[in-house]
């Protein structure tokens, strides 16, 4: 356990980190598409710009629309803390499993739609209404992914898990990690069920949702839902690539571990920033169909693993 | 040793019934404060049985075979302690909110014996005692359902209630009648010893009729239909009562005879529960999400968590029957401590529409909107209550829904496949449920409470007073309280000596942290919360630390067409309509549309636009067999001519076959 304090901290390459890794997705997918694109660190100045701007509030809202910046913001760096993020020591890990990060995320989002309704314009309660039924479709495909993971790794605890789990571990793994990258992209609001660059209104979710906000709370709204990403990316690294972790399958010192964590997630992004480029926009009535497939996948990769005697 | 809390706890009921007849209008509201203090020493008498391990019993002897037994144990004293924390909070809500009833002393007389008779059903000891405080507890809340009775609704309401209640006691006395034909005890504790030795068809044969019986006061799906009429038409502090203990009567009856009764080692049973649990909170909620009525809604809702609830009963049972003691203990507190958790925050929410319903006059939540700005208190408190139900962390549904996440994927430990592959589905229901739950109370509270008022009503609303606030406050309290600590909840629920309760003793008690099957996983909801709050304060210093900004208001994003109308928002059908489409084999929506012409087809005068969704329960189970019901009677009306000839044909008749049987 020495140095298990510091180990604490490692949310902070998730904080700090996250605006980068949105920069380095968006530079994937404007190459890929034979663009320039904006800087790697452009994530970075919007964030700044907007925390030095002023606000515009509506005289409709409510406090509601004052608080839910702050607890989205708060649940995302929440759930950050208690996921290990490359080393699996520390006594903080064992406030919360993956159940209990799932469910903070949601306390977020909660608030997030609630915002979205309370400006009362039909922009915000459209992106309101069609979060909450993404949320729907998404999580019981994450759940029954995380159950295959926890049932091979004989706990919900991630630190535990990442030390047993493994993809190469059997073909179970395979289709779980199948199923969790399609409920990711949904859940990160990306192409084919999202439009993160969009502003036409009757395409978007997330953009809807955060519509009326403006200067410091919409950086606070933008930062947390890039920390999301990043955190859901380590979520699925600790799930089913946790090789390289401190602690965990294969035992490095601490010194190469953050770097190892940073090549993967990068790898992630490149990942997506692909998957992005080469499919169109879904219509959201065809979503259901695309999560259907995910959430077969995942039971599948469940059944296999019973089967094989899991 | 306990006596002295429950004397003084009855006689402060019997003082508040008896009382509420002479009271002067003005007074009767004070009277609920002595019910509050009554519901607070039976709390107090139920936690010092559950600490002090003594039972204390009370018998009164009819003749030989009826005696009326009533008992302390403690499944009892668990069900009478969540009784006690929301007996004292609605007591407390109803001294506002019956203030401007017209009957307001035969309410008051009525609420007092539907309370005593909840706890007389939870404290029986033996069948007749149970029966007698059954059917008293239905009668008492059938007339409390209809007590609006110039109101068509309610009228039908209460028929619908008392048919569906009376075939359940039917089905119950069913149960009864079969364990005393196989046993000869109507006691309770002896009918537990002597059936153990019995053949597991007869266990069968009582667990069948029970399970029905219990089920339709539970309202487990597709018995559930009575719920969503009823509850909304009774007062809203008896609604909260209804949907928060009474049907959870049903959960003790089926607790009580499957696991405690019947040693609940049969395996089918298991799964049984689990599939209807799974059914129920899936249906519960996807009805629910279709209501746009604020009580409906939270009706439909009841149904759900019910569903939730049998999860972890199901789960329990089914360890149980592979020897997985501890697991069955784990799953069985995890459905306790929901059954305590629904009933706090189900009234609280209940409570809250009352407010509102109060406040708008309306129960309709298309009708609301703004209400937070104008009704602060019942928002936030009804903002917890939703919160807690979508069981979000920090609050008392997370925790134990999050037991039930835990012991549903330690399912996979059973030794058989399908035990394994049900668990996990049923895990996976129950995460459909959380998300579908979440989109309803966005709609629920972010309709009703934010945004624009959408109709006079809802912007001339009034704040409750202060003893309506006083009672949901409480309520919103146990939300957190209940959350936060959920080691004490556990601790006192591993003293009761109720199926494996005991064997999870060990796991449940520990400090701070919630730590299931030795480390499988850990949960620490006060940790969250620190980190939360620790997260907060650093995110407020870091805005601070940024200097002032200017904040200016006004009007929100219009396109640029100048002042957006309250009837440009979302509405509640709006928000729920991309379910419909989704589920939409499940809801069979109509759609109806008529446009009046003034040129066809370019000029329209008038567009009519309905939609709704085919309530199939209604339609394809209950309504054929109703009218099958009615036609057979209408046939066997005509033997009632009222020719006296015929008449004597019908004795003369009875007497020959008699004969001929007999003879």
């Amino acid at each position: 356990m020495r140095g298990g304090r510091v180990e604490s901290l490692q949310f902070l390459l998730i904080i700090f980190f996250s605006p980068l890794l949105q920069g380095f997705i968006k530079k994937i997918k404007a190459l890929s598409q034979g663009r320039v694109g904006p800087g790697i660190l452009q994530p970075y100045y919007d964030l700044i710009r907007l925390f030095k701007k002023d606000m515009v509030i509506s005289e409709t809202a409510s406090w509601i629309f004052h608080a839910a910046p702050f607890v989205t913001f708060v649940s995302v760096l929440a759930a950050s803390v208690i996921t290990p993020v490359f080393s699996l020591q520390g006594g903080i890990f064992k406030a919360g499993d993956i159940i209990a990060i799932i469910y903070t995320l949601a306390l977020g989002r909660f608030f997030m739609a609630l915002a979205g309704l309370d400006a009362g314009t039909g922009f915000g309660g459209e992106g309101s209404s069609r979060e909450a039924t993404l949320a729907i479709i998404v999580e019981p495909v994450l759940i029954m992914a995380i159950f295959t993971a926890a049932i091979a790794g004989g706990s919900t605890s991630l630190s535990i898990l990442s030390r047993s789990a493994n993809i190469f571990r059997s073909p179970a793994h395979v289709l779980a990690f199948a199923a969790f990258y399609v409920a990711l992209i949904a859940e990160t609001g990306r192409v084919p069920v999202d439009n993160p660059d969009t502003h036409l209104e009757l395409t978007m979710i997330h953009e809807g949702m955060v519509l009326e906000y403006s200067g410091p709370y919409l950086a606070l709204m933008e930062w947390a839902h890039f920390m999301k990403q990043m955190l859901l990316f380590t979520i699925a690294l600790d799930l089913f690539f946790p090789f390289g972790m401190q602690g965990g399958s294969t035992a490095l010192g601490l010194a190469p571990a953050p770097g190892i964590y940073l090549i993967k997630v990068f790898i992630m992004g490149v990942a997506v920033a692909l998957t992005e480029s080469t499919r169109a926009k879904m219509r959201f009535f065809q979503l259901p169909s695309l999560l259907g497939g995910a959430f077969v996948l995942a039971l599948l990769s469940v059944i296999t693993l019973i089967m094989l005697g899991g | 040793m306990e006596f002295p809390f429950y004397t003084a706890a009855i006689c402060a009921f019997g003082a508040g019934i008896t009382g509420f007849p002479f009271a002067p209008k003005k007074l009767s509201g004070y009277l609920y404060f002595v019910y509050a203090l009554g519901s607070a020493l039976f709390g107090a008498a139920a936690l010092q049985t559950v600490y002090s391990g003594v039972q204390t019993s009370l018998s009164f002897s009819l003749s030989g075979v009826l005696d009326i037994a009533f008992r302390t144990g403690g499944l009892s004293a668990f069900f009478a302690l969540v009784l006690s924390i929301l007996g004292f909070a609605v007591s407390v809500y109803s001294a506002g909110y019956m203030r401007h009833e017209d009957n307001a002393s035969f309410q008051g007389v009525f609420y007092g014996l539907f309370l005593m008779s909840i706890y007389a059903v939870f404290y029986a000891g033996n069948m007749p005692a149970f029966l007698v405080s059954w059917e008293t507890m239905s009668l008492v809340s059938y007339f409390l359902v209809v007590s609006d009775s110039r109101n068509d609704d309610s009228r039908k309401a209460g028929l619908t209630y008392a048919t569906m209640t009376h075939i359940g006691t039917a089905f119950i006395i069913a149960a009864f009648m079969i364990a005393y034909a196989g046993t000869g005890t109507m006691d309770f504790e002896k009918l537990r010893v002597l059936i153990s030795t019995k053949p597991v068809s007869l266990r069968w044969a009582i667990f069948v009729p029970a399970l029905t019986g219990f089920g339709i006061k539970a309202g487990i799906v597709p018995l559930h239909i009575w719920l969503p009429k009823a509850h909304p038409a009774a007062p809203s502090n008896v609604s909260a009562l209804m949907s928060g203990v009474m049907i959870k009567t049903g959960i003790y009856g089926i607790v009580l005879f499957s696991i405690y009764i019947l040693g609940g080692a049969v395996a089918s049973w298991g799964v049984v529960l689990l599939v209807l649990g799974a059914v129920s909170s899936v249906l519960g909620v996807l009805y629910a999400l279709m209501e746009h009525d604020m009580k409906r809604l939270l009706a439909y809702h009841s149904v759900e968590n019910i569903g939730i609830i049998l999860l972890g009963v199901g789960a329990s049972i089914i360890f149980q029957s592979y020897g997985l003691f501890t697991l069955a203990g784990l799953a069985l507190a995890a459905a306790l401590y929901h059954t305590l958790n629904h009933a706090v925050f189900k009234g609280l929410l209940f409570m809250g529409a009352g407010s509102v319903l109060h406040g708008t006059h309306t129960k309709n939540i298309e009708e609301m909107g703004g209400l937070l700005k104008r009704m602060p208190w019942t928002g936030l408190f009804f903002l917890v209550g939703s919160i807690s139900i979508c069981a979000l962390p920090p609050t008392n549904g997370f925790v134990s829904e999050w037991l039930t996440y835990q012991s549903l994927v330690l399912g996979s430990t059973a030794p058989a496949v399908y035990a394994k592959v049900l668990m996990l589905l049923a895990g996976t229901a129950l995460a459909l449920t959380g998300a579908l739950a979440a989109d309803c109370f966005i709609k629920a509270f972010g309709i009703s409470f934010l945004g624009m008022p959408r109709s006079a009503e809802a912007s001339g609303a009034k704040e409750s007073s202060r003893s309506m606030l006083a009672g949901m406050a409480v309520l919103a309290a146990c939300c957190l309280a209940l959350g936060i600590f959920p080691n004490f909840v556990l601790a006192t629920m591993g003293r009761l000596e109720v199926g494996s309760l005991p064997y999870a003793r060990a796991a449940l008690s520990g400090n701070w942290m919630l730590s299931v099957q030795n480390g499988f996983s850990t949960l620490s909801p006060i940790g969250i919360l620190a980190i939360m709050l620790s997260g907060l304060l650093a995110l407020l210093v870091f805005i601070k630390g940024l200097g002032r900004r200017e904040v200016s208001y006004g009007d929100s994003w219009d396109c640029g067409i100048r002042r957006l109308t309250p009837r440009m928002q979302y509405t509640a059908t709006a928000f729920t309509k991309p379910l419909r489409q989704i589920f939409k084999r499940i809801y069979l929506p109509t759609k109806e549309v008529k446009i009046i012409y003034r040129l066809r087809p370019f000029f329209a005068e008038n567009i009519t636009y309905n939609s709704g969704i085919t309530p199939f329960f209604e339609k394809y189970g209950y309504g054929p067999a109703v009218s099958t019901v009615h036609k057979a009677a209408l046939r066997i009306r005509k033997l009632q001519s009222g020719s006296l000839h015929l008449y004597l044909g019908y004795i003369l008749l009875t007497l020959l076959v008699l004969l001929f049987a007999w003879g």
